[in-house]
């Protein structure tokens, strides 16, 4: 086994020698394998950023949670483009949370939301805000970090307190000097008293408004209680603009239902979309189910990877049918090398085992220079552009062993035509 | 000297190629010969009289069509591949007409070659690889590649090589064919010093110059041997 490892080395040594007798065409035969190895795992470090991003943002959504909005129905928005003012209603009730929370098998909460855009003004400052009319368990279903302060409470949306839950990045806007808690900010004509700053975790997720599939971002908010919302700004919104006036009268924008774990969500996002159906004439309505978006992106990045895979595949076979292509040339033009060795006692084995170490050294050698550049590679596109990326460690072991592998394969060919030759002719070869 | 065994004994050699599928050449039609211990052997003959063949024999290139061939005692005409290689890299020292050294690699590697593939030790071995460098006078050329080498420094590189295994014999095939006089002297004074040293050597030539050189000349005729001559004791006087 020494001896073997030992004559190993000597051979490799030696294979190195011949390869670089001729350096150039060294090089140019490994960059098949090195573009191959190169783009392999830059390809999948994109695809696998790109998809952990979608995978993040839906695990921010909830997994347990089916999130039903209130969509304007597209033929009404048209009426309400073309006339100079019109009345809409449409969207999600209390009567559809209702129904939920008491007929759908597996539910956990049911959280209904209200969005209103409005102004906010503190002394002479103004921001423009969304009031998130909600209930107290609010924190339970939704990411959200209270820095200060409290949440609402049950008892403030039993009295319908005038008190509200603020936005950190919104607070800093309005009050730069003073301390936010306590302070009375004014939304169209009532005054709520700060009782809490609350920080979003994913400012990501958007919130439609009116139909809107993109809302404003989530980090200018203002949490109320929903009695109050209620009771303050009531269902119609009226919007004026230019010559005319638009009225929508919208229940709730939103339901979040949570579910009691992943399969109460199978079950229950046909159920909750067939009790839905039959209570809402026309589709004022978008159901979104994350754990089916999990799913979906999964599939996405499974079909990727196999087209990602193929590609990989054929860049990779070109690279290995290049260097057969050159070691068989090699082969013709060291024939007589070939002679004399085998005159000076080595076996077809050893002939062939040369040959095949020096297509090995050629493909390893380009799957390693494939590698860093792979590696640096996505780095670079990470730099240039917002694409997020990601080298895994399997990606560049696999990248590294198929390019090895070609180099088995497509060696072994060519070796056994060395090997195959005849002494007496390889010798008189010129 | 007083080893009764030969170190070649060709019985009955037949060599046949066939030339497409119904020409058959008969390039050696029953060849016997002895070679024994020390001995220095020349092998003459015009083309097509079998010399090619009968090397190749000798080497253990190519095995006969019929007949034995027992070198140092042993068999080796049915010998498979593997085991007929592993023959020539103990047995055998080969000398080329044309060097034949291995371009990539230094005088001291390629002397070292026939070693590589008995698996031998070759850090055990430098030493001896330097002596025998030493002794065809390379001893301060081991890192020169061969393209480094005049033509007569790259034979004497060959001898070395041919050394190395210490072989029963050294074969040497026109050794002086690709070197002009003057060098292709020096060559044959290493061989002839080699086989003063109780070496056994079977030299193929035409040149009879090159053969005189001998003990015995085998002159070869359509595939068998034609006449042996015993060159004057000059040679022999000094062995003995």
């Amino acid at each position: 086994m020494k001896i073997f490892t030992s004559s190993l080395t000597t051979t490799m040594r030696l294979g190195l020698k011949s390869l670089m007798l001729h350096k150039l065409r060294s090089a140019l035969t490994m960059l098949g394998i090195i573009f191959g190895v190169c783009s392999v795992i830059a390809m999948l470090a994109i695809g696998e950023g790109a998809s952990y991003e979608a995978q993040q943002a839906i695990q921010k959504l909830g997994r347990d949670n089916i999130i039903l909005r209130s969509v304007k129905p597209p033929d009404e928005a048209k009426q309400a483009g073309s006339g100079r003012s019109s009345s809409v209603e449409y969207g999600l009730t209390y009567n559809d949370g209702a129904r939920i929370q008491s007929t759908i098998p597996g539910v956990e909460r049911v959280l209904p939301v209200r969005i209103i855009r409005e102004t906010v003004r503190f002394s002479d400052r103004a921001a423009s805000c969304q009031v998130i009319g909600t209930l107290p368990f609010y924190t339970e279903i939704v990411n959200l970090d209270l820095v200060r302060g409290r949440f609402l409470s049950e008892t403030d949306e039993m009295n319908q307190n005038n008190v509200c839950v603020i936005s950190a990045s919104l607070a800093s806007k309005l009050f730069p000097y003073q301390d936010p808690l306590e302070q009375s900010v004014k939304i169209d004509a009532f005054y709520y008293r700060v009782i809490g700053l609350a920080r979003e975790k994913d400012t990501a997720e958007q919130r439609p408004q009116s139909g809107q599939m993109e809302g404003e971002p989530l980090d200018n908010n203002i949490y109320i209680c929903l009695s109050t919302v209620r009771s303050r700004f009531g269902e119609t919104i009226i919007r004026r603009s230019a010559g005319g006036f638009e009225v929508e009268r919208v229940q709730l924008h939103q339901i979040t239902v949570k579910m009691k774990g992943l399969e109460a969500v199978e079950s229950g996002d046909n159920e909750i979309k067939a009790l839905l159906a039959r209570f809402h004439k026309q589709n004022d309505y978008e159901a979104i189910v994350p754990l089916q978006l999990l799913r979906q992106a999964e599939q996405t990045k499974y079909i990727f990877n196999i087209v990602l895979g193929s590609i990989a595949a054929i860049s990779l076979i070109v690279g290995g049918i290049g260097i057969m292509n050159i070691m068989l040339a090699t082969v013709t033009e060291r024939t007589r090398e070939i002679g004399v060795r085998r005159a000076l006692g080595a076996k077809r084995r050893d002939i062939t085992l040369q040959f095949l170490v020096e297509t090995v050294i050629l493909s390893v050698g380009g799957g390693l220079i494939g590698v860093m550049l792979g590696v640096v590679a996505p780095m670079m596109v990470s730099q240039l552009t917002t694409m997020k990326t990601i080298v895994t460690p399997l990606s560049v072991l696999l990248a590294f062993g198929i390019s090895g592998l070609v180099g088995i394969i497509f060696g072994l060919y060519p070796a056994k035509a060395a090997a195959r030759l005849d002494p007496i002719e390889a010798l008189r070869h010129e | 000297m007083s080893q009764s065994q030969p170190i070649i004994r060709l019985e009955k050699i037949e060599k046949h190629y066939a030339l497409g599928s119904e020409i058959v050449v008969r390039a050696l039609c029953g060849v016997d010969l002895e070679i024994g211990h020390g001995d220095y052997v020349a092998i003459m003959g015009p083309s097509g009289s079998g010399k090619s063949t009968m090397l190749n024999l000798l080497g253990c290139l190519d095995r006969p069509t019929s007949g034995r061939y027992f070198l140092g005692g042993t068999d080796v005409s049915k010998m498979p591949d593997d085991e007929l290689s592993e023959a020539r890299g103990k047995r055998i020292g080969f000398i080329f007409q044309s060097y034949n050294l291995i371009a990539q690699l230094t005088v001291i590697e390629n002397i070292q070659v026939p070693l590589m593939y008995q698996g031998a030790d070759l850090v055990a071995h430098h030493d001896r690889c330097v002596q025998l460098a030493k002794l065809v006078g390379l001893g301060d050329r081991l890192d020169h590649r061969p393209f480094q080498l005049s033509g007569g420094q790259q034979q004497r590189v060959a001898v070395a090589r041919s050394l190395v295994n210490d072989p029963l014999m050294i074969l040497a095939d026109e050794p002086t064919g690709n070197l002009d006089s003057k060098t292709g002297t020096e060559v044959l004074e290493l061989i002839g010093d080699l086989n003063r040293q109780g070496k056994t050597i079977v030299l193929v030539t035409h040149d009879d110059k090159v053969a005189a050189r001998a003990h015995r000349v085998i002159h070869m005729r359509d595939g068998l041997i034609d006449r042996e001559v015993r060159n004057a004791p000059r040679t022999l006087a000094a062995v003995a």
